[in-house]
């Protein structure tokens, strides 16, 4: 680790080591609906990090046992392919995946109308396939869109953004380089933006309450930063079907047009 | 999941007690169960600590092993933390590999030790990219009667704070020789709060952690910063709350702190 201390985190211009300023998201892409056999999907490019989401669901909850009468499962999988970080990750789901998964799934239960869904199972699932930190947030925000896209009731989209501090600077969305900074913060983060309540929350690193204030007020900004484009990934998809069926109906008038002159 | 249904029967109660601030077991909102902590629990182990929180009984025992760095810090030991829930703590326990909570519960006691660089682990280097201490630190749920955060976290930190290096003769461990004891710098607990029908409390009991909509869970040091922060359960916590909950956890942590006592 030697090695980390000599990167400059914020150079003389105020820009850091990929040339954002110190409250800017990497470039994000969201694409709805990309697979067909699942019920619901997203793509998502957050920065390096790439992820594709699926769910099914409701349906029934097996084994019979597993079912609650008061309401749907949110069973959320988080997994991150073999060769999606530097060093092949062994296939079997370690303790990182296990404990993300839970606290993703708890952070959209709170999101989805899950009472109104007994003794069934919402069943999401995740694969990262590259990776650059922030790979929760980037798999949690796609996750919202993917359920959005099935149609499942909600009271929000889930919108997930990290904050952290690298060189005694606190930082929006922070990559790996700013991960690894020796006095390195990392605070993983989603809300439902219409209310603002924090639905996510982790944190490590140590860190004093006011900057941890300053460092948290960033990452809501950045999370409702990552509202906007969600609900643009999803408007855009729908913008799409009302093309194609203007186009549609604009053939199905020159048809008929045609009939009616002969 | 089926869980123990005499405790969610009573989840009623402990939501209608709360509107008027009541706890079923008659606590202040901000008030820990009564503490037990035993050290020198194990002979074996290099060090240890039970907590009796309330019903809650968790075994922390430590054991130090000699093994060869990580590629990445060649100068540096490390901490693992693991947690077993026996199958006789709960109804709802089964045998077998750790699940969900028991996996999340070790990750987040792990960052609360870890973060806080409580322990140096350059210190914890015996030979450059050869060698170094690692630390195991296995915590046994006996018991589940609510918050094993804070239960797990004292006791490992109890746990930690009799732990013993052991003698080391051909890069072999010689038993029942020790060298000295290892070094803990802070003193890092976690401090969990629960929030039913939009009130927080403090130290949720089994009961209260069934009728939880969240929980917050803050690791804190005595020098006031916070080493892991953790939201668990299906509800949500506003800024205001999250604020409140990390000024109460330094106020809280610093109670459990003067509990351990350090010979």
């Amino acid at each position: 680790m030697a090695k980390s201390e000599e990167i400059v985190y914020i150079n003389s211009e105020g820009k850091r080591v990929d040339g954002r300023k110190v409250d800017e998201l990497r470039p994000i892409k969201i694409v709805p609906s990309v697979l067909s056999r699942a019920e619901g999907s997203a793509y998502i490019e957050w920065g390096q990090n790439k992820a594709l989401v699926g769910v099914f669901g409701p349906r029934e909850a097996l084994p019979q046992h597993i079912q609650d009468p008061t309401k749907a499962l949110v069973n959320y999988v988080y997994r991150m392919a073999t060769f999606s970080v530097p060093d092949r990750k062994s296939p079997k789901p370690g303790r990182r995946e296990i404990e993300i998964s839970k606290v993703s799934g708890e952070a959209l239960e709170r999101a989805i109308f899950v009472e109104r869904f007994p003794n069934t199972t919402i069943d999401i699932y995740v694969y990262l396939f590259d990776s650059n930190a922030g790979t929760r947030c980037a798999a949690l925000t796609a996750a919202s869109v993917a359920l959005a896209d099935a149609g499942i009731p909600m009271r929000d989209l889930v919108s997930a953004c990290a904050v952290g501090r690298a060189a005694g600077t606190i930082i929006l969305d922070p990559c790996k380089a700013e991960e690894d900074a020796s006095d390195a913060v990392d605070m993983p983060l989603a809300i439902m933006p219409r209310t603002k309540e924090v639905v996510l929350l982790q944190m490590d690193g140590l860190i004093g309450k006011e900057e941890w204030k300053k460092a948290f007020e960033l990452g809501i900004k950045g999370c409702l930063q990552v509202y906007e484009i969600q609900k643009k990934a999803l408007k855009r998809k729908y913008e799409e079907i009302a093309e194609e069926e203007e186009k549609t109906i604009k053939q199905i008038d020159k048809e008929l047009k045609k009939v009616e002159k002969k | 999941m089926r869980d123990d249904i005499i405790w969610e029967l009573r989840s009623d109660k402990v939501r209608e007690l709360i509107k008027s601030s009541q706890r079923l077991d008659g606590r202040a909102l901000y008030e820990y169960r009564p503490i037990k902590i035993e050290t020198d629990f194990s002979k074996n182990a290099h060090g240890s600590c039970r907590v009796v929180l309330g019903e809650t009984d968790v075994i922390a025992g430590v054991k130090m092993d000699v093994a060869e760095p990580y590629p990445d810090t060649p100068d540096e030991g490390s901490i693992t933390v693991g947690v077993e829930f026996m199958p006789m703590a709960s109804p709802v326990f089964e045998p077998g590999p750790p699940d969900q909570n028991a996996t999340e519960l070790a990750r987040v006691v792990d960052r609360c030790i870890r973060e806080s660089k409580a322990i140096d682990f350059k210190k914890l280097c015996i030979e450059e990219g050869e060698k170094a201490w690692f630390v195991f630190i296995d915590i046994y749920v006996a018991n589940d009667s609510g918050n094993l955060f804070d239960a797990s976290s004292l006791a490992a930190l109890g746990a930690l704070l009799n732990t013993k290096i052991p003698k080391l003769e051909d890069d072999k461990i010689v038993k029942d020789e020790f060298v000295g004891k290892l070094e803990v710098a802070k003193r890092p607990l976690l401090t969990t709060f629960a929030k039913i029908n939009g009130k927080l409390l403090l130290d949720p009991a089994i009961a209260e952690e069934k009728a939880m909509d969240a929980r917050i869970s803050i690791g804190t040091t005595e020098e006031k910063l916070m080493s892991a922060l953790q939201k668990g359960g299906p509800g949500s916590f506003t800024q205001a709350e999250i604020e409140q909950c990390i000024d109460l956890a330094f106020e809280k942590s610093a109670e459990l702190r003067k509990l351990l006592k350090v010979e």
